[in-house]
């Protein structure tokens, strides 16, 4: 039972971070179609941003500023780069946001070195809230669930109560009827990037003292958001939120059950022993592979249901 | 008229830098150096890079080997065994003497194959691998090699030095390995010097890893809490080692770390204060040691080394490597690959602390003592600035960590 609640909470902090990465890139995907490669770039950006601001003038202004600063590295990015490269297709956008993520790597290791920086959690929520059956819970994940539940509650409204969010809502199944009614859709783009990087820098700034802040953090965190957004589906935002919850839980609870394929088949009246066939996979146990699973079920998806969980049209 | 003045300032230039490289091509013993030098892993290798290069400029000024500089010549392998072996290709293609590599031994496996096959092939081109840190005990027992040497205690090895570091009252050890060839040698032999030494120490549970998948390890902090587990004895390095203990501290968990690798470069400021008087790791050496034991000039030397980069000098071990090679080319009187491994062969010096070591002929594996430091406040050395250090808290000798082997060593010309 402990276990079970403190793996829970956990499972949330976790979830609640990938969303937060997430949700931008599955804005810009299903706007755009641009499967942008650097959007984790811009969360160790967020990260690297807000370590400097922070050693400075401290981390409530810097959770503000590392977030806006991120938000205008993404607006020139899609005005002076992308915004060229989407005549030339899909593939172009591609190449140029996976080259662009190379780049932000070879300049994060130059400006700030190859050893992780010392950023850490501020002072005032550096302290154990409470404590489940004797394992504390910081404070300062509390802080992150907060932050992210208010993001997801602010995208929310923003999207389907304001008339900005209408017109991108429009944009974003149809841009040439919205180009027709006069709004401009360009200009939309660029902001929905720009909003998209920031959000990512945003979970750079909260996940970069969480985790570690080090260059190969965009390089570990890339992967999996990816499968957030397909499994979630296009253009949900529900989905991409029910997808990070999901897959933070799969992998929490994986490594909290020790159970193999072999145990299940045992259920079964079947004992495996070493001379049966497979011995080595079927002995496999779930904490091994745990880390592996939001792939696999990337692939079912992609297979049974290829608009992913919510999503309004196919990939 | 100024035209003129630079023209004969840049031909000037070009004389002198033509004439450099002419003078060190023929008067240096060049080492080829291959690790990640890129890419998610590089701050091994950099770090790496700039201790040897250190280490070299002092063996140079100490006369280098038979009146000849030792020169390092540095090749990103990108943590891929296939980019390793090009960067050997092109050693031997330089008919450089000496490859130097420490991280993976996946890749340590690969140069010793490719090493092999170069040296019979081209019997009067021949290479040796120095192996500064791929520790899989495989490499100097089922696989050992005449052209491979390692400078760093194999797994089992430094599995010894941990388990012999656990105190009396510590009864619950947890195991948490990395799935992979290195990370099951050290579950193995964990287990086994466990078992040996320590049969009172029950262990409460052993887990793999996958390979730097692992972004939260919260869950694993539970699940080691809930089994009553007093100490972590761990192999995981880079990101799996600092997430690790990071999500350990920040849990409050009453847990000590053994660990094989937190003293490396980037272990100490991931892990911060939370970690005071909790992590220990193996280690070769630490700035910490030479106070410890009263060896002024040890102390001077890593001094050096901090003035000139700003971060700390933890690769002793890299030292008693040129300090080998020095002796080993000289005593062989040339620089010639074959003669200098029956050189290196059964060698055996005084490191730079003052301890004995010893290049084993049987294995070609080297013993040397070997240290336990915990990680705390109030350290004559700071790790990382962090204002805490690594405090030797045991030392284990050369003789008490003499492992056997099983190699069968195949020499040139014996066969």
């Amino acid at each position: 039972m402990e276990v079970f609640v403190v793996s829970l909470l956990n499972g949330l902090v976790y979830g609640m971070l990938l969303f937060m990465l997430a949700s931008g890139l599955t804005l810009i995907l299903s706007m755009m179609g641009v499967l942008n490669f650097a959007h984790a770039s811009a969360y160790m950006l967020g990260a690297y941003f807000a370590y400097t601001i922070s050693t400075y003038i401290g981390f409530w202004p810097a959770l503000i500023l590392a977030p806006l600063l991120c938000g205008l590295v993404g607006a020139a990015i899609e005005m002076f780069g992308l915004r060229r490269v989407h005549r030339n297709g899909h593939i172009a956008e591609l190449l140029f946001t996976f080259g662009l993520a190379l780049l932000i790597e070879k300049g994060v290791q130059m400006t700030w070195g190859l050893l992780p920086v010392p950023y850490r959690v501020p002072e005032l929520l550096d302290f154990p809230l409470f404590s489940v059956y004797g394992t504390h819970f910081p404070a300062y994940r509390a802080f992150m669930l907060l932050i992210s539940a208010l993001m997801f509650g602010a995208i929310w409204l923003g999207l389907t109560r304001t008339r900005i969010g209408l017109v991108i809502q429009a944009a974003l199944t149809h841009p040439d009827m919205a180009s027709a009614l006069g709004h401009n859709v360009p200009r939309i783009f660029t902001l929905v990037f720009a909003a998209g990087t920031a959000l990512a820098g945003l979970a750079g700034v909260i996940g970069g003292n969480y985790q570690v802040t080090e260059p190969a953090m965009a390089f570990t965190m890339g992967p999996i958001v990816f499968v957030v957004v397909v499994f979630g589906g296009l253009g949900s935002l529900t989905g991409c939120f029910i997808a990070s919850i999901l897959m933070g839980l799969i992998q929490t609870f994986a490594v909290v059950f020790d159970v193999s394929l072999a145990d299940l088949l045992a259920k079964f009246g079947f004992t495996v022993t070493s001379g049966t066939p497979f011995a080595e996979v079927l002995n496999v146990t779930l904490p091994r592979v745990g880390a592996l699973l939001p792939f696999l079920m990337l692939v079912l998806i992609l297979v049974f249901r290829p608009r992913g969980l919510m999503g309004t049209r196919d990939t | 008229m100024l035209q003129g003045k630079w023209l004969a300032v840049f031909s000037g230039l070009v004389l002198a830098i033509a004439g450099c490289g002419q003078a060190s091509a023929q008067a240096t013993i060049k080492v080829a150096y291959t690790d990640p030098l890129s890419g998610p892993f590089a701050q091994v290798g950099d770090a790496n890079l700039k201790q040897m290069q250190y280490i070299i400029d002092y063996i140079n000024s100490k006369g280098g080997a038979l009146g000849k500089k030792f020169e390092l010549v540095p090749f990103d392998n990108k943590s891929q065994p296939s980019d390793a072996l090009i960067a050997l290709k092109s050693a031997t293609d330089q008919n450089m003497p000496f490859i130097m590599q420490c991280s993976g031994s996946n890749i340590a496996a690969a140069l010793i194959d490719g090493v092999n096959k170069n040296n019979e092939r081209n019997p009067d081109n021949r290479i040796i691998y120095l192996n500064c840190g791929a520790v899989a005990p495989e490499l100097t027992n089922e696989q050992c090699s005449f052209w491979h040497f390692r400078f760093d205690l194999h797994a089992g090895m430094k599995a010894e030095v941990m388990v012999r570091a656990l105190p009396k009252e510590t009864t619950k050890v947890y195991l948490i390995n990395q799935d992979y060839l290195f990370g099951q040698s050290v579950q193995r032999e964990v287990r086994n010097y466990l078992t040996k030494l320590r049969p009172d120490v029950q262990v409460v549970g052993d887990e793999l890893i996958p390979l730097g998948k692992i972004k939260d390890f919260s869950p694993y902090i539970t699940k080691i809490k809930a089994s009553g587990a007093q100490a972590l004895l761990t192999g995981n390095w880079g990101p799996d080692m600092n997430l690790l203990i990071k999500a350990g501290v920040d849990a409050g968990a009453d847990l000590h770390y053994y660990t094989f690798y937190a003293h490396l470069a980037g272990g100490p400021t991931a892990i911060g204060a939370g970690g005071d008087n909790r992590v220990l790791s193996v280690m070769s050496y630490s700035e910490n040691v030479a106070p410890a034991i009263g060896n002024k000039e040890a102390e001077a030397f890593g001094e050096g080394f901090r003035a000139k980069h700003k971060f700390d000098f933890s690769a002793a071990g890299f030292r008693t490597i040129f300090e080998y090679l020095q002796a080993a080319v000289n005593k062989a009187g040339s620089v010639d690959a074959t003669k200098i491994a029956t050189a290196m062969e059964g060698l055996e010096l005084k490191d730079f602390l003052g301890y004995d070591t010893k290049m084993r002929k049987d294995d070609h594996q080297i013993i040397t003592e070997y240290f336990v430091g915990t990680f705390k406040k109030g350290t004559k050395y700071d790790a990382e600035g962090t204002g805490l250090g690594w405090a030797p808290t045991a030392t284990i000798l050369a003789k008490d960590i003499d492992q056997p082997n099983t190699c069968k060593m195949k020499r040139p010309g014996a066969s």
